[in-house]
């Protein structure tokens, strides 16, 4: 059999004669450099390949080897604090032994082989143990021990287990299984197109945390949900990707700058060992992995790496993490593939997609999930999975944008009008959905108030109210609305301005706890309510909105003290109360039944 | 040794097809001598056992089938680069332009670079003060950045170019700079008013010049921008300078790359254009940047005119996808005749955050920044609305907006093309404009701020 040749080179794409045997998606050397690559289409003895690397100076006749593997990712300890790029190798070795600018055909290992780990069993000689089981423990960083599991498909009685410092080569257990004695090391192999197995899925019914007023109040996640956040250039995709990154309460990040900017992985890196987890105090860095494929770096790799990151994020959610896992962008790696299959020859679809970008989308959504994970211990796990959409102009008909609607659950739409008078985060609120609001309901009255899913109501109720207000403003002029009316264009704003506007880069607004947006929200409706109240007794709406307890409403985002937020809903009540004695108003309606006043259910996320 | 071919089987518009060839590669630079003598350059887009498909930069015209001898030269096209590339004028193939004598190379370095490894980018946040208002309070630009200017055909973007490259400084630095200059399908004269303002400002002794005018052949416009960023790179990371590159213009590049994908008969993406061009726009772009422990600097501004003043058009569009940011020119603010016509609201720099602040530029720069912002925003709806309803129909309030929007475009937003604004100066006019609105109403200014600038002598408005 002859050794296996290119015959053709166009970009990113090469054509090997002589692959008798290959399999899809294994991956290949290509040329005298050995660039990294993946078959991905077999016609007879001709491999198609994409190559991960710059094809530049490959021509016919270099030679190919099969490495007879798929691509596959390195799952274990030392996952955690690293940067990898579209498949895996660490940056920080590749620049060690390649310097400032990243050459081709480079060979490092993704798990440091030399690191000694300490291992502490979980099990002992003679137990019986299965698929998904722990085995032991290495405390990777000082917030995450990582779980070593028996790996899928492996069950038996543990004949031997050691406890110490290993590295990661260095077996640490041996199972006798029904196909004889096996030898565990703390890591293991994973192909990454093929998802890890999980025993069964649950519902997802806790929210992400993630300390943006508009995503957890107007349109919350849920752990192991889905989101997309599309939008024109400069709108903020990445912003909001990076706070959930920093402030969300997953115990795991992955994150995937897939061909995006250098600059802004550089600001992860930056930043990330400095700023500490609102719930641990720990670096960040301790409970994240990057993968970083910026947009000048080869194509290919960037179609493999939210598949990298994927299989990584599955990892941890075996062992039971909740883990969230960003893409920033999904429209990059859509084009990769585009770009890969016209170079296929293959037949478009819309836009020159080809006609597999919408199952190729839903597969990619449907790895997340809230799961039961493998093991006898029934333990739980989430990945939740946001992923940036970038259409061209910000078109929301985009195919890949359509094609993720279709499956996600979550819809936060930027919007570059709200960017550009840079009320930020700018997410259009008549637009955006959360269809897990409904799911959300239990967690919100038992963890953060009863009433809090009815003041939400009705701030999306007050909002699109003040959109057919402006509407007819424009039309007849601000004069022909009543006060009543006028006092809900005020509302609305303080929403928008005092509630939904936060900036990711002020030191406290960066992050608002769920008990602070109830205080902030609360404070601004029973504003609302007892205006309109005021105006049913006649006081002039000139009066109301000049109260000086609306200053201490806007600086709310600045408070993070119980007792300081707290106050300025008492100042609404007796600035409310001085008012009525001014106006000589008579019997004031007591607190209670003003907020108590229930707003009713309809209309969950349908003010489109 | 290279090996020579008279095999080509097809010319189709700038690609020549070459048959029967062995130990080709891609991206090889490839010569063509035509019948006549002529010698052309291209490379290699496409190559298999049998054939190999070659982009021809200097275009086919004259070219033909039976006599075009080709040569293979087993090499990528390249650079020599060398500190006496300061104060030279180059064509868009890199060939001296100046009737000076070639330049003798120190070493050569191939035009496509490496991708720099994100590990290595050191985060951009030095303030660069361009004296331009319009651009240092609202949306200041830091070294390292590449932050493009959208204009539109007629629009003054190269005389703001031009200003900036004059005026340019990182305030309390003495530091080696360079400006390194692509020219791309501009016009003699276009080329001539930079060449003219460098060199009364002695800027073009410390200035590299790539010329590929409109005249020249299209087809080299791929290389010119490549050319320039080699050398830029040359002079940030090996000889220490910070270097701004100015590439003027984006849109005939990306032009002559739709010409080759049109003539390779490849599916188009948006208005024809490859469905390549963001990874293809990305290779030139992402070449700005900082290396950790490198003292050098590479600023990009790449300037692309907007076909129709349509910034959803797929050059300008795929361009704010790559860039930190971008400097918006309105043809509106140029018929009301203000210079420099910068359209602060969808103009963005989003590197400005480390860039400002206390130590860099003023404590109160980034609240004045967002406080400005918002009382525009405002202002621009209240014209808006009194467009359509008469200025009557507005509120006191917005009466007061829509005068500050109309003072911040006549006195903050315009300057002299030869006027150069200190920050300082850049703040100061800020809050005298904000001081005509109610202090209630800077509501993104920290109190502490207010009650340290706010006051102060009201000055009319
Ligand atoms: N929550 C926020 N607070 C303050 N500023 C913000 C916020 N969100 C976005 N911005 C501003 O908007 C700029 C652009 O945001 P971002 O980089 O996230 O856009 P993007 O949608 O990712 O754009 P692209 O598609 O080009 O990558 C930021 O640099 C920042 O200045
Ligand atoms: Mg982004």
């Amino acid at each position: 059999m002859s050794q296996p040749k290119v015959i053709r080179v166009a970009g990113p794409l090469v054509v090997a004669a002589g692959c008798w045997g290959a399999r899809m998606y294994d991956m290949v050397r290509v040329g005298h450099l050995g660039l990294v690559g993946e078959i991905i289409e077999l016609r007879e003895d001709l491999a198609y390949i994409q190559v991960y690397e710059d094809t530049t100076g490959v021509g016919p006749g270099e030679p190919v080897v099969l490495t007879g593997q798929p691509l596959s990712v390195e799952l274990g300890p030392g996952l955690l604090g690293s940067i990898y790029d579209g498949i895996q190798r660490p940056l920080d070795l590749i620049r060690a032994q390649g310097g400032d600018f990243v050459p081709r055909g480079i060979e490092v290992p993704a798990l440091d082989r030399q690191k000694k780990w300490t291992f502490q069993p979980q099990v002992s000689q003679g137990d019986m143990v299965q698929e998904g089981d722990i085995l032991g423990l290495v405390q990777e960083t000082p917030l995450i021990a990582h779980r070593i599991l028996v790996p899928e498909g492996v069950a038996g009685q543990v004949v031997t287990i050691k406890e110490g410092d290993f590295s990661l080569d260095e077996p640490v257990a041996k199972i006798a299984t029904s196909q004889g004695e096996l030898a565990l090391k703390l890591y293991q192999v994973w192909p990454v197109r093929r998802n890890r197995r999980v025993k069964s899925r649950l519902m997802p019914d806790e929210p992400l945390i993630t300390g943006q007023r508009v995503l957890d109040t107007l349109f919350p996640l849920a752990k192991g949900g889905t989101a997309c956040v599309p939008g024109p250039f400069g709108s903020g995709k990445t912003v909001v990707q990076h706070q959930l990154a920093k402030w969300s309460d997953s115990q795991i990040i992955v994150f995937v700058a897939c061909g995006e900017r250098g600059n802004e992985v550089a600001d992860l890196l930056l930043s990330f060992p400095e700023l500490t987890d609102p719930y641990s105090g720990r670096p960040l860095m301790e409970r994240t992995v990057i993968i970083a494929n910026t947009s000048n770096m080869p194509v290919a790799a960037r179609e493999a790496s939210i598949y990298t990151g994927m299989t990584i994020a599955e990892y941890f959610r075996d062992m039971g993490y909740s883990v969230a896992l960003m893409a920033d962008s999904t429209s990059r790696w859509a084009e990769a593939l585009r770009e890969i299959s016209g170079r296929m020859e293959e037949m478009p679809g819309e836009e020159g997609y080809p006609a597999y970008l919408a199952s190729r989308v839903a597969e990619f959504y449907e790895r997340a999930g809230k799961v039961i994970c493998l093991g006898s211990d029934n333990r739980e796990g989430a990945l939740s999975v946001i992923g940036a959409v970038s259409p061209p102009g910000g078109d929301l008909s985009d195919p890949v944008v359509q094609a993720t609607l279709k499956v996600v659950k979550v819809f936060w739409a930027l919007d570059d009008r709200l960017a550009n008078r840079r009320h930020f985060p700018a997410i259009n609120w008549l637009l955006s959905y959360s269809l897990y609001v409904d799911n959300m309901k239990h967690y919100w009255e038992k963890e953060v108030a009863e009433e809090f899913a009815g003041l939400r109501q009705e701030a999306i109720k007050l909002l699109a109210e003040e959109a057919e207000l402006l509407e007819i403003a424009r039309l007849v002029g601000l004069e022909s609305l009543s006060p009543r009316e006028r006092m809900v264009l005020e509302t609305a704003r303080s929403i928008r301005e005092d509630f939904l506007h936060q900036n990711a880069f002020h030191p406290v607004d960066t992050f608002s706890s769920l008990r602070q947006q109830y205080l902030m929200l609360r404070t601004i409706i029973h504003f609302h309510h007892l205006g309109l109240a005021a105006l049913d007794k006649e006081v002039d709406l000139e009066l109301i909105i000049n109260l000086p307890v609306r200053e201490a409403i806007a600086k709310m985002k600045y408070w993070q003290d119980e007792a300081e937020l707290l106050a300025v809903y008492v100042q609404v009540e007796t600035e409310f109360k001085k008012l009525s004695q001014k106006e000589g108003g008579s019997s004031w309606p007591e607190e209670s039944q003003v907020i108590t006043g229930k707003i009713n259910d309809e209309g969950e996320a349908d003010v489109s | 040794m290279y090996r020579e071919y008279l095999t080509v089987s097809n010319i189709v518009g700038p690609l020549v097809i070459v048959e029967k060839i062995r130990d080709v590669a891609y991206g090889e630079l490839v010569e063509i001598e035509s019948g006549d003598g002529q010698l052309r350059r291209g490379t290699v887009l496409d190559v298999s056992t049998e054939r190999a498909i070659v982009q021809v930069f200097e275009g086919t015209v004259g070219l033909d089938i039976r006599q075009s001898r080709v040569r293979f030269l087993g090499r990528t096209q390249q650079l020599g680069v060398s500190p006496e590339m300061l104060g030279r004028i180059f064509d868009g193939s890199g060939r001296p332009k100046d009737g000076g004598p070639p330049v003798i190379p120190e070493k050569k370095l191939d035009i496509q670079g490496n991708p720099i490894n994100p590990e290595a980018r050191d985060y951009p946040s030095e303030f660069i003060q361009t004296g331009v208002s319009a651009i240092d309070g609202m949306n200041p630009l830091v070294r390292g950045q590449k932050l493009p200017l959208f204009s539109g055909s007629g629009l003054p973007h190269a005389r703001l170019a031009a200003q900036i490259a004059r005026q340019a400084t990182v305030l309390g630095k003495e530091e080696k700079f360079a400006v390194v200059f692509a020219a791309m399908g501009i016009t003699f004269e276009e080329a001539h008013f930079f060449i003219n303002d460098f060199r009364r400002t002695g800027a073009l002794e410390r200035a590299v010049l790539f010329l590929n005018l409109a005249n020249e052949p299209p087809i080299e416009r791929i290389a010119t921008p490549r050319l320039a960023l080699t050398c830029a790179e040359y002079l940030a990371f090996d000889l220490e300078m910070h270097v701004l590159v100015i590439m003027v213009d984006m849109t005939f590049y990306a032009e002559a790359l739709r010409e080759i994908s049109a003539a390779r008969k490849e599916i188009p993406g948006r208005r024809g254009y490859p469905g390549y061009l963001y990874t293809d726009l990305a290779t030139i772009y992402e070449r700005a940047g900082r290396l950790k422990g490198k003292k050098g600097s590479i600023t990009l501004i790449p300037i692309l005119t907007m076909p129709e003043d349509d910034k959803t058009h797929p050059i300008a569009d795929l361009t704010g996808y790559i860039t930190e940011g971008q400097i918006m020119l309105s043809r509106e603010l140029h018929r009301q005749g203000i210079y420099p016509p910068i359209d602060v609201l969808p103009s963005l720099s989003r590197l400005k955050d480390k860039g400002i602040g206390e130590g860099k530029t003023r404590k109160d720069h980034a609240d004045v920044l967002n406080q400005l912002f918002a009382a525009y925003a405002r202002g621009k709806e209240a014209r808006e609305l009194a467009l359509i309803l008469g200025e009557a129909a507005l509120s006191d309030l917005d009466r007061l907006y829509l005068s500050f929007s109309d003072d911040f475009e006549k006195r903050f937003v315009r300057q002299g093309e030869h006027q150069t604004r200190s920050i300082e100066e850049t703040l100061e006019l800020g809050w005298e404009l904000l001081r005509g609105l109610p202090r209630q109403e800077l509501k993104r200014i920290r109190p502490e701020f207010l009650d340290e600038f706010y006051p102060q002598e009201k000055t009319p408005s």
